[in-house]
Formats: structure tokens, sequence, C-alpha cells
């Protein structure tokens, strides 16, 4: 390693550190500043006029009906979403890793993570016009095979699993690649050991490969965990957060709130609020990676 | 017994057929109705086929819709965000190869970015932006994405299994940092490299949120930005929206096709350490 005390590394680390800087530490503590003022449309550029109000953006949020209705909500994509889009790709890796080595299979992944790189916005679309309760396809098909029709995207009971089924879909492909991952990773002579032993198929499952895996499920959950609690974009093209604020989710409040009605300071307060959530996963999520580095 | 296994694979590729195609269909569905009229959409009885297929939907979108700016400004984005791999990449060698004064808390700082989610942010980075007077330009749309902590993580920890040696000796026969830097690191980091550049074409040509915040003019939507607004004005014209969808995503199907086994290996190693 080079000791060096000239410019040279500072030069090549500065960029990214600055921009780093500039877009994410000093934008977070700003966040919490604003969060105590009465920073609006009106005061940007007139700085004098901006007005130091304590806790009162926290207190007016949290006693929203909306932003309590965007917390439950997001929770529900969470509690729900998350065991689902974790049960899919497992049970995908697991069909795939049964395949074994061969092209056809590695095009099946292929396949599979395909709806994880194209564009939400478009995706959407698409879907939107599936779950039209009138031309899309999805009636269309429960019609054909002697179903009630159902409102799918329109109906505050229905609107919520509508949005997860099409979030299930597009975020199963990165899971199922770390799953997949982890699954080639466990040794195969322990297989070969338990066979000779006479353990069947289901007994290997639960005594061999999940706990030789469970730390990327553990990591898989986790991140998705934090992944979830950032749902956006479904719900901005799709809903816009209705009908009747059925699906609105923390960061739809933040970006309503904020560009919407010019109320800056309450939305970075939502958007505390929201980080304080992320955190603690997080936080979780480092105390058991030390936990397995022991 | 090898019987057996040759049935069961055959019933795995069945299953898996079945699963393939039920998850590509709303692809299938999108494209198959960008060439379909709205009246053959608004049938009753769906027809999979169009019966009289016409490009009339991707004509509309280039004629009156200025879907011809969009592009233009998606592709200029996504050029502009490819520059952050050149930053993250000089980043990951600087923390790689240097001694420096603060180089460990500067280090932490990088990885601490990690946590911060765009959405809690994106009220001051407008607020700065507004301030520097970026918003409405391309500047402003990419820089707030154009540094990732992890993908400098990851050329740190390539980067760090080049022999020190070996780059001592380009040294002492002469080499400068840059030269050092474009002609022996870049070219020796190139599998992590490719997927960098394969990944930031994807998110720059995906990019929604900051050029969302950001613009204020028409002028500088993207396609992703246009093609939400087409949904609120037009959200019946369903042939319309299908053939903005299928431009938007035909290019990173093709694109993903062609590196699918590079990205693959990427993303499994990577989440994998």
């Amino acid at each position: 390693m080079k000791k060096t005390k000239c410019l040279t590394p500072y030069v090549f680390v500065a960029p990214a550190v600055l921009i780093l800087l500039f877009c994410s530490i000093i934008p977070i503590i700003i966040t919490f500043g604003i969060s105590f003022t009465d920073l609006g449309l009106a005061q940007l550029g007139k700085w004098n006029l901006l007005k130091f109000t304590g806790f009162s953006n926290y207190a007016n949020i949290l006693s929203d009906r909306v932003f309590q209705k965007s917390i439950t909500n997001t929770l529900y994509y969470v509690c729900v979403g998350v065991p689902i889009v974790i049960a899919v790709s497992f049970l995908l890796a697991f069909l795939l890793h049964g395949g074994g080595e061969r092209k056809i299979f590695s095009f099946f992944r292929a396949v599979f993570y395909s709806p994880s790189v194209t564009n939400m916005v478009a995706v959407s679309i698409v879907w939107l016009y599936l779950f039209n309760p009138s031309i899309g396809l999805f009636n269309d098909v429960l019609e054909f095979i002697g179903l009630e029709p159902i409102m799918w995207l329109k109906s505050p009971s229905t609107a919520k699993n509508s949005l997860l089924i099409l979030s299930v879909w597009r975020n199963m492909g990165l899971n199922m690649l770390i799953f997949l991952a982890a699954l080639q990773s466990v040794p195969k002579e322990l297989y070969e050991a338990s066979s000779l032993d006479g353990a069947g198929k289901l007994t290997q499952l639960f005594k061999i490969t999940l706990p030789n895996i469970m730390f990327s499920v553990f990591f898989v959950i986790v991140t998705t965990l934090i992944g979830w609690f950032q749902y956006f974009e479904e719900v901005y093209v799709m809903t816009e957060g209705g009908p009747a604020n059925s699906t609105i989710s923390m960061t739809y409040y933040v970006y309503r709130t904020g560009f919407w009605s010019g109320r800056f300071g309450q939305a970075a307060a939502a958007s505390v609020i929201l980080f304080l959530f992320i955190l603690v996963v997080t936080l979780v999520q480092l105390w058991l990676q030390a936990k397995n580095d022991k | 017994m090898k019987r057996k296994k040759i049935i069961g694979n055959g019933i795995l590729i069945i299953i898996l057929f079945v699963l393939g195609c039920v998850v590509c269909f709303p692809f299938f569905w999108m494209i198959l109705s960008s060439f379909k009229t709205n009246l053959e959409i608004g049938q009753s009885v769906p027809t999979f086929f169009p019966q009289n297929p016409t490009t009339g939907n991707f004509e509309h979108l280039f004629a009156d819709m200025s879907f011809g700016v969009y592009l233009k400004n998606t592709v200029i984005i996504t050029v502009y965000s490819l520059l952050g791999v050149l930053i993250n990449s000089m980043a990951g060698y600087g923390f790689a190869k240097f001694r420096f004064k603060g180089k460990n808390i500067l280090f932490v700082i990088v990885l601490c970015t990690l946590m911060i989610p765009a959405q809690v942010t994106m009220i001051p980075i407008y607020v700065i932006m507004n301030l520097a007077g970026l918003t409405d330009t391309y500047t402003g749309m990419v820089l707030p994405g154009l540094v990732s902590a992890f993908a400098i993580f990851l050329f740190r920890q390539f980067i760090s299994t080049i022999s020190d040696d070996f780059l001592e000796a380009a040294k002492i026969d002469g080499a400068g940092e840059a030269y050092i830097f474009t002609r022996i690191i870049l070219p020796l980091t190139k599998p992590i490299l490719s997927l960098q550049i394969v990944l930031t074409f994807i998110n720059g040509w995906n990019s929604f949120l900051w050029p969302l915040i950001m613009s204020n003019d028409d002028k500088r939507y993207t396609l992703s930005v246009g093609l939400a607004l087409m949904q609120n004005m037009y959200s019946q014209d369903y042939g319309l929206l299908m053939a903005g969808a299928t431009i938007m995503i035909i290019p990173v199907i093709v694109v993903y096709a062609i590196f699918q086994k590079q990205i693959i290996r990427g993303i499994s190693l990577s989440s994998y350490k």
C-alpha cells in the first residue's frame, strides 16, 4: 500500500464523497432541521419568513387521519407483502436449484428475474390495463371460468392486495437469485451423507438446507423489509393513494405533502418518522450480522 | 433410478415453463395490445392477436405527444449517469490503494449513506438544487443518484485484490497516477466494471423519482415521467399507453437478454459475500 502525503488519493475519492455529502449526508441533517420549521413554498428563497415551530409539525401529522392511514397501510404492505414475496422467491429458487446447472434452467432463471429490470412506470401502466374492471384481462378470465368480477384497484377493499400482486411479481426475481446462490453454496457432501443415513427429501430440507442458508434468509428478509417501507412508485402511478386513501403509503404521503401541497416542514417530519422505522430495521440487521460474524 | 430422474426433470421443466409464461404474460399482452386499435381493445370478448395490426399508436406517440423529446432526454440522462461509474471506480481505487488522513472516517461516511432512503432526503435535495439553480436541468436529475455507496464498496473490494508490487513496478517505470488508473486498474476490474455499466444503463433508463421531482417543464421530461403524465391524461387510451410502455420496456429487455449471464452472476456474487 502506498503511503503518501500528497493530494492524489483525495483527488480520487473527492468527487464521490462530495456528491454523497451534498445529496445524502447534508440533506438528512436538513430534513431534521426543516421538520421543526414551517417551511413551505412561500418561504423558499425568502428565508427571513421562516419560523421555528418546535414539534408542531409532528403533532399535526400524527393527528392527521391520512398520515395514520399511511402508516397502517405501509405496515400492511410490509407485513403481508414481504412474507409472500419471500415464500414465492424461495419456492422458485428451490425449483430451479432442483434442476441443477443445465442451460434450460438458467434460461428460466433469466425469465423470472426479467420483471425486476423493467421500468416501474411502464409496468404499472400495463397492470392498470390488466386490472381494469370492464375491459381488463383479469376480469375476462374470471368471467370465462364463471366467477364474479372483482373491482381490483377501484375498490378500497381490494386495492391494496391488487398492488401487492404486482409488487410480488416485480420483486421476486432479486430474492430468488440470492436464495439460489445460497442453495448452491450448501456442500453436496452433506446431502450425500444424510442420504446414506436414510434421510428423506423433507428431512433434508429442514435439517440441512434451511439451517445452512439461514443467514441468507435473514439478509433477504431485512433488505426486503427496508425496500418495502419505501413503497412509492406503484402507488404513484396506479392509484395516487386512492380510492379513499386506501393505498396511500408513507413515502407517497411525504411526496404529496411536500410537492403537491408545498408543506415541506410537515413532509420532512413525516420522512423523519419513516426514517426511524427504517433505522430500527437496519439496526436489527447490523445486530444479526454481528451475531453471525462471531 | 435414472429414468425416475428424467421424468422428475421433465415435470420440473413443465412446471417452470407454465410459471414462466405466467410471469411473462404482462409483457406479451402489452406488445400485442400496442398493435390493436382502441375499438378492438374495448370489445367485450378480448382478442389475443390483433385483428388488424396497426402501428397507429406508435405514430401517435411521436407525432402528437412529444415522445421524441422524452426519448432524447432519457438517452441524455442515461449517458450522463454513466459518469457515475467513473466516479465510483475512482473512489474505489482511492479507498483500496492509498493510505491517507481521514480515510477510515470517510469510508464509514460513505457506507452510512446506504442506510438513507431517497424519499427521506428528497425535500432538502430539492431545496438545495433549487438554490443552486439546478432544477429543470439534466444535472439536477442525475446528480442525486450518480454515486452509489454499494458500487464504491464493490470496486474497493475488487481493486484491493490487485497486487501492490505490480503497481509499484509501473510507478518506477514512470507511470503517472492517471495512467495507472486508466490503463492498469480499469482494465483489470473489467468484470465488475462491465456489470456496473450495464446496471447503470438500466437504472438510468428507468430512473423516475429525481426526473419527476426536478423537472417542471415538459421539455425536460424523461420517458418514465412523460408516461406517468400520459397515464393521468389519457387513462382510457390503452392502445396508446401500451405503445408507450413497449418503447420504455423493450430496450431494457434487449440489453438484459444480451448481458443476463453477467448481470445474474454479478448480483449473485455481490449479494452472497
